[in-house]
């Protein structure tokens, strides 16, 4: 109640709309299990709510037996009023033990599909998501938001909703008993759902600004540890402390502000319900006294057998709407939480509308291809037509890019009629200075990117007609930064094709020259790899990637910037086991050291976008152009 | 370990105190207010006169803003002690580590120092405030609870000597079964979540080679283990709700029928209706207080590893420190290694260095030639003392360089390391980096020299324009020249540039070295590099393969006897015809 209307401040629409939205999710996924905590949580509350009826008769019984002193005959009367009430608790002991263990499996189960839903979904997305969004702000989807979703879950709401049914008991067997008294008690919750809503609202806003500056100094100190070295050279020490100091101080200041609201609020409104104990006790005496008539529904009169049991009602009264209150911030949190993951659910998937497919083939003796489910050394695309029919068209690696212009945002074109052909077999470098788009063009290739105009044909097929994940297996391609996965290196090898045997593997290193520096590593192949190859040097990651890229054996590779980690010495004898894995393909290469593309049947020239010259290195030496300033150190790679 | 922690709380330390002060003051006053209100209720049974209702009125209100004033007093208190105590745990931490030397930096990795100065840091926060609120308030409100409910119930009480045991029984139980699995759980949801890092970093290797279905697979498996290990501790923790309510209604019924019986029995002598209700609330009140400790113990035994990671950056102690009577003036730029080996920690196996014999004169320029690990970085590291060697002298102006006052060495020899950073902020705050007093003048001045200038006015904010953070807003070359002027400001007596001019095409590499000779002639120069254009035209130029130092010579001469210099000469300058290459990167 005080957290809806802190809520109503926010945004209130979005705000109900994932409060619906999560509570169908979570009835979707438990159609039955929800509906049956649920009531074991309001059977519970609602039996909770009971003893002061019993507290009620069980006083009358000791007023009529008091001045007699008769125990003998009162004990039957209590104790068949007790064994009620103890088959109740019996039964809120058995639905609070089923409803505790259900909303556990509950929270779980929901977690865990979300977190499916959220990875599998991720998966789809198109690479432009990854590259328009911060890592920390994809991985706090899966940390932060889902943490604060279980609380709201598991905590929050159970809590929400058994205040709820107790307050709305309570209310009715207060007026059950008494209207007077039931109305100075919701005189007595309005000023406590005021100071929540101030205290309360007030907590929010720090908390909210505590977020950002922990961010802040997250931010900072993350700058600092990684330029700690330059700290120490330059004696920068106490000048970096300072600096500190302030975003640290800022942080503080929030962050007090933000737990001191949320403390105080508690003994407030705890305080506020003794005060009202202690107003209800004064007008229950007095009432008492002035024997005044009673309004009630039960037209009960008013005696001491109504004001005890009422004083104790105003006590859980009170008691559940401080819960409600205490549970403000993590419900705005929590809602808050579920909107981010609701979002990363809505994204966009990648498309992808391909229906041709790479299959394995057999080449018959008389030259036609015909398709098998065994593996054979060829493939070929199957391309089925509208009309029915279907052609398989061997894989070979041509690839043509016609006319293509493309732009990562609209009105903002970053390649121009970009026109390559490369042949099977070819080797295309592209040179350039950083955003001439080099690594665009591959992009492009690969569908990580749609082109905005032209063609891109893959053996004689509009990739666009190719489906993706067919597309992408028969391209290779071997990044700058590398990435590897936790686990052993050969597995990470086996990355690029999954049913390939470790001897494959081992060849595919060999040829990559990783061999020689695997078998040096402690547990050889069978080594793990953890953080991104962090045991590993940037060079030996190169090599590993070299390998996994090798054993997918794919016609055509593209190679952005795969051995610039390595030095010249190491390069020499990379450089033999890349030309062996170019050997019979198509590749496309992009590096900043000219030596490595010098080979290259093609090299193409790129800058701002455009081609502006192409050929081999000696016709473009011969040309004394642009390349042959870079080449002979004349101009900067920028 | 804990002790290190306290340290931290410093001028904190009154709030500390007085949190668990007032929050004593309010227990008392928490367990007066029912046995006041019980009076009441037996005040009003008797039928009294209004004035004692207004009587006991007045008292209970007095009690409520009282009890209102402690609990938030205490409320404020405790806030700022302990979100104090994360501020001065952050600094504290973040001071340890400016005293570090590279040596114990590279023991902690970048990252998990920044976890420790937050998330960890957070969980001592977390911890520190359970402590001072809940560790002081629970012991209280229970021993209050009890004594309240002996004064008033009497034999009654008696009932607690069974209710306690059963929950305290029940409670540890139930925390020694669930903290293992919570343990177990908590890691491999820690390695979750860094599969899930790994697989947003490596997203196109994922898509290039297709394996979203694979990843799936894998985190499936992955989120199916965390649901099933959680899914197991926490419904061992949802047993504490039934059993708590188990407790709960026993007080209830047990007060009901026997506070009833010797009510009656007693004629309203020994207990009355008033007391019984208030032997209500102290039951609830003794329960709760146990419960409250149980989670006392389980945010402590949470926030241990937390702990422990803190401590561990707090307790490192600095390997290299200030010696005493330090020499606070560097006489010239010489540099002499005397028999010098070196390994970067005491348990590593292999020599980074070994047998290095090295003399360089002041204001001589050396060039360093060598293939990746064969050492140059770790020679020119000893050199400010980013280092101590292992075994020889290091010396500089003459002197052992662990004489001189840290400050004064790395003043006067500026490094320009390989693995460089610019910060964010503008390029004018990052050049101040090097001297805070330089004017605009010196800045422009280092800037011509590191050819920066140049590009830096191209920009339309010239020297204000923003570096983003990490630098990424500027290509190599540029930020490998902003940190060359960053250094040069510095006006050192020996300059080193750690391959820093790699991604400088070569013609301005040349330019820059001219400047050097021409500008600062008296500075000592050592240019690491992979390029051997950039160090020929050096006075001498150190060869070294494998940790030890193969020769030492001119260009020429080098030419004649050396043929690791012959070969990487040829490979680099024979293939660029023109006799200018750009292919070392």
């Amino acid at each position: 109640m005080s957290g809806s209307e802190v809520m109503k401040k926010e945004k209130p629409k979005a705000k109900l709309g994932t409060f619906l939205r999560l509570i169908k999710t979570l009835y979707s996924y438990y159609p039955v299990l929800l509906p049956v905590t649920a009531f074991c949580f309001i059977f519970t509350a609602a039996v909770s709510s009971i003893p002061p009826l019993f507290f009620q008769q069980v006083i009358l019984v000791i007023d009529d037996s008091i001045h007699t002193g008769d125990w003998a005959s009162a004990m039957p009367i209590i104790l068949s009023k007790l064994s009620i009430l103890a088959l109740f608790y019996l039964l809120a002991i058995i639905s609070i033990t089923i409803s505790r263990q259900l909303i556990v499996v509950i929270t779980q189960g929901f977690l865990y599909r979300i977190r499916r839903a959220m990875f599998d979904g991720m998966q789809e997305l198109p690479i432009r998501y990854f590259d328009t969004h911060k890592h920390g702000d994809i991985m706090s989807y899966y940390t932060n938001d889902t943490d604060t979703m279980r609380q709201l879950i598991s905590e929050s709401l159970p809590m929400l909703l058994q205040s709820a049914v107790i307050v709305l008991t309570v209310f009715f067997i207060m007026l059950y008993f008494c209207v007077w008294l039931t109305l100075l008690v919701v005189v007595g919750v309005i000023a406590m759902l005021l100071v929540t809503r101030k205290l309360g609202g007030g907590s929010a806003r720090y908390f909210k600004r505590q977020q950002k500056s922990l961010g802040e100094v997250e931010g900072f100190i993350q700058e600092m540890m990684n330029g700690q070295r330059v700290i120490k050279v330059f004696n920068h020490e106490t000048q970096a402390e300072a600096d500190f100091a302030r975003v640290n101080d800022v942080l503080y200041e929030d962050s007090y502000r933000a737990n001191a609201h949320a403390n105080m609020l508690g003994p407030i409104i705890i305080n506020i319900g003794n005060v009202l104990y202690v107003l209800v006790a004064m007008l229950g005496g007095l009432l008492l006294i002035a024997k005044a008539p009673n309004l009630a529904l039960s037209g009960l009169p008013i005696g001491i057998d109504i004001v005890v049991p009422f004083l104790n009602m105003t006590k859980q009264f009170t008691g559940n709407v401080n819960t409600v209150a205490q549970q403000v911030n993590s419900i705005v949190m929590g809602l808050a939480g579920a909107e981010r993951v609701f979002a990363l659910m809505d994204e966009e998937p990648e498309t992808d509308n391909g229906y041709v497919t790479l299959v394995n083939a057999k080449i018959q003796p008389d030259g036609t291809i015909t398709e098998t489910t065994e593996r054979t050394s060829h493939w070929a695309w199957r391309h089925p037509h509208s009309d029915g029919t279907v052609t398989y068209t061997p894989l070979a690696g041509d690839v043509i890019l016609d006319h293509v212009d493309f732009s990562y945002e609209d009105g903002n074109p970053v390649l121009f009629d970009i026109t390559v052909h490369a042949k099977p077999g070819q080797k295309v470098a592209f040179v350039g200075a950083t955003g001439a788009g080099k690594t665009t063009i591959t992009n492009l290739i690969n569908r990580f990117y749609d082109i905005s105009d032209g063609k891109i044909r893959y053996d004689g097929i509009n990739i666009n007609k190719i489906k993706k994940a067919d597309l992408r297996r028969s391209l290779g391609i071997v990044l700058q930064d590398t990435n590897l996965f936790s686990g052993t290196v050969i597995d990470n090898i086996r990355y690029g094709r999954l049913d390939a045997t470790d001897e494959e593997c081992i060849a595919a290193a060999k040829l990559a020259g990783a061999d020689d520096f695997i078998t040096r590593l402690p547990e050889g192949y069978q080594t793990v790899l953890y953080g991104n190859g962090a045991n590993l040097s940037q060079g030996q990651r190169q090599l590993i990637a070299i390998a996994r890229a090798a054993v997918a054996d794919p016609p055509v590779m593209i190679l952005d910037e795969a051995t610039s980690s390595i030095d010249t010495r190491t390069e020499a004898i990379v450089q033999r086991g890349m030309d062996q894995l170019m050997k019979g393909r198509t590749v496309f290469v992009i590096a900043h050291r000219l030596s490595t593309i010098m080979n290259s049947d093609v090299i193409i020239v790129l800058d701002h976008g455009r081609i502006i010259e192409r050929g081999s290195h000696d016709e473009l030496i011969a040309k004394r152009g642009t390349y042959y300033r870079l080449y002979t150190g004349a101009f900067e790679l920028e | 370990m804990y002790k290190t922690l306290l340290k931290s709380v410093g001028k904190y330390k009154k709030t500390a105190i007085a949190t668990p002060i007032i929050i004593a003051g309010e227990s008392v006053i928490e367990a007066l207010i029912p046995f006041t209100t019980a009076k009441l209720v037996d005040e009003i049974r008797a039928g009294c006169e209004y004035s004692v209702i207004v009587k006991y009125g007045a008292i209970l209100f007095l009690m409520a803003c009282l009890s209102l004033v402690l609990g938030g007093a205490a409320g404020y208190t405790s806030a700022i002690a302990a979100c104090g105590f994360a501020r001065n745990l952050r600094r504290d931490m973040f001071h340890k580590v400016q005293t570090y030397s590279f040596e114990n930096i590279d023991k902690f990795s970048s990252s998990s120092l920044v976890t420790r100065m937050t998330t960890d840091v957070t969980f001592a926060q977390n911890a520190f405030i359970t402590v001072i609120r809940l560790a002081m308030r629970s012991p209280l409100v229970f021993l209050f609870a009890i004594i309240m409910a002996y004064i008033m119930g009497g034999s009654l009480s008696a009932m607690f000597v069974v209710i306690v045991p059963l929950l305290v029984f029940g409670l540890y139980m139930i925390a020694k079964k669930a903290m293992p699995a919570f343990h177990s759980v908590f890691h491999k949801y820690d390695r979750m979540n860094e599969s899930i890092e790994e697989n947003v970093i490596a997203i196109r290797a994922v898509k290039g080679f297709a394996r979203e279905e694979y990843e799936k697979q894998k985190f499936n498996n992955a989120a199916l283990e965390i649901k099933r290990d959680f899914t197991k501790a926490e419904r061992i923790v949802a047993l504490t709700a039934p059993l708590m309510q188990t407790c709960v209604y026993l007080n209830m019924l047990i007060v009901l029928f026997f506070g009833s019986k010797i009510a009656i029995s007693s004629m309203g002598l020994d207990l009355d209706v008033g007391q019984i209700s208030a032997m209500l609330t102290y039951g609830v009140q003794i329960l709760i207080s146990l419960n409250m400790l149980s989670m006392v113990y389980v945010i402590l035994t949470i926030s241990v590893e937390s702990i422990r990671r803190i401590s561990e950056v707090l307790e490192e102690e600095p390997v290299i420190t200030n010696p005493e009577n330090a020499i606070y003036e560097v006489k010239d730029g010489s540099v002499d290694f005397i028999g010098v080996n070196f390994k970067y920690s005491a348990h590593a196996e292999r020599y980074a260095l070994q047998n290095i014999d090295l003399h360089i004169k002041s204001g001589e320029t050396v060039g360093i030639l060598g293939g990746t690990g064969s050492g140059k970085s770790s020679l020119v590291q000893l050199i400010p003392r980013l280092y101590d060697a292992t075994e020889g002298v290091v010396k500089v102006g003459g002197v052992d360089v662990r004489q001189y006052d840290l400050e004064t060495l790395r003043n006067n020899v500026a490094v320009v390391l390989q693995k460089n950073v610019l910060f964010s902020g503008t390029i004018k705050e990052n050049l101040l980096w090097g001297n805070e007093n330089a004017t605009d003048e010196e800045i422009r001045e280092a800037c011509r020299l590191a050819c920066a200038d140049e590009f830096i006015n191209s920009f339309p904010d010239g020297y204000d324009t923003k570096i983003e953070q990490n630098g990424t807003n500027v290509s190599g070359g540029q930020k490998q020249r902003l940190t060359i002027a960053r250094a040069l400001l510095k006006k050192p007596k020996i300059l080193i540039l750690d391959d820093s001019t790699s991604a400088v095409d070569t013609r301005t590499d040349a330019k820059i070295r001219k400047s050097f000779r021409e500008y600062i002639p008296s500075t000592t120069k050592i240019i690491i590099a992979q390029r051997v254009a950039s160090v020929i035209d050096a006075d001498k130029i150190v060869i070294m393969d494998g940790g030890s130092i193969v020769d030492i010579g001119t260009h020429d001469e080098l030419m004649e006897r050396c043929e690791i210099y012959r070969e990487t000469y040829d490979q680099q300058m024979k293939k660029a015809e023109g006799g200018v290459a750009n292919v070392g990167v």
